[in-house]
């Protein structure tokens, strides 16, 4: 996330429950938040949702907000929290759209069929190894950045990622497709 | 299994979901302030269901159970 650190007065106004310090917040953060949603949960509507419902929850949990803390890394992991619930709320069968959008650089060696059992595939993982793979290879996010979305060291991310792409391999292989 | 064995299926993945910053509305297009407020008004003196249902059964074992209000207020 790029946006500046708020004005420590503005941070404290929004810790006792200031609607327009929230709103000023929320101006200047929406953005960012949107887009860290948006490479988890891959849809634009969707992130837009949970973007609000994101906010929604930042604003109940005001009271709880340390001013002296980063405004931006905790509202990172209320929006990773999100959009999680998110993920573990939706079926993985309706989770891709029809079109799968394409790489800037497509592979001549990979099919659009493969494609779409890898994406399908990919969709069946847990959703908590789903996120961290996402983040670390598709989105390519640094691990100390997922590590502190997600609340866990940088070692658990590293494991859940390799989690992730063995048991992605291996249902892939259920298929016959050798990678 | 190493995480050199991982690159083509990690390759295999990048191609079948690119990274949403090359993809269309990577950024956001509207403003979602009035969806928020809309939110904030509707939820902000909504008392779930389930709190009702809380009170009626609690209300209910008073009247039942007149005694057990001393019980009842220790535990609080």
């Amino acid at each position: 996330m790029a946006a500046l650190e708020p004005a420590t007065d503005v941070l404290q106004q929004f810790s006792h429950g200031k609607v327009d310090a929230f709103e000023s917040l929320f101006r200047q953060h929406q953005g960012d938040v949107y887009r860290w949603i948006l490479r988890i949960v891959r849809d634009p509507a969707v992130a837009e949702d949970v973007t609000v419902e994101t906010f929604w929850r930042i604003h109940r949990a005001h009271a709880r907000f340390d001013p002296s803390r980063s405004f931006e890394a905790w509202a990172r992991r209320i929006a990773t929290n999100a959009a999680l619930d998110h993920l573990k709320s939706t079926r993985p069968e309706t989770e891709l759209p029809d079109d799968l959008p394409r790489p800037p650089v497509p592979d001549p060696g990979i099919s659009q069929e493969l494609r779409e059992k890898t994406a399908q595939a990919f969709g069946r993982l847990p959703p908590k190894l789903r996120i961290a793979a996402t983040l670390a290879v598709i989105e390519e996010q640094p691990y100390q950045e997922i590590a502190e979305a997600l609340g866990i060291s940088t070692g658990a991310v590293k494991l859940r990622v390799f989690r992730a792409v063995r048991l992605l391999r291996k249902d892939l292989q259920r298929q016959g497709i050798e990678p | 299994m190493t995480t050199h064995d991982h690159e083509p299926i990690e390759h295999l993945l990048k191609q079948a979901l690119p990274a949403t910053s090359t993809q269309p509305r990577a950024t956001l297009q509207r403003d979602l302030w009035p969806a928020l407020r809309q939110r904030l008004e509707q939820g902000g003196n909504a008392v779930p269901w389930f709190d009702w249902a809380l009170l009626a059964a609690l209300m209910l074992w008073v009247a039942l159970f007149p005694r057990a209000i001393p019980v009842l207020l220790y535990h609080l």
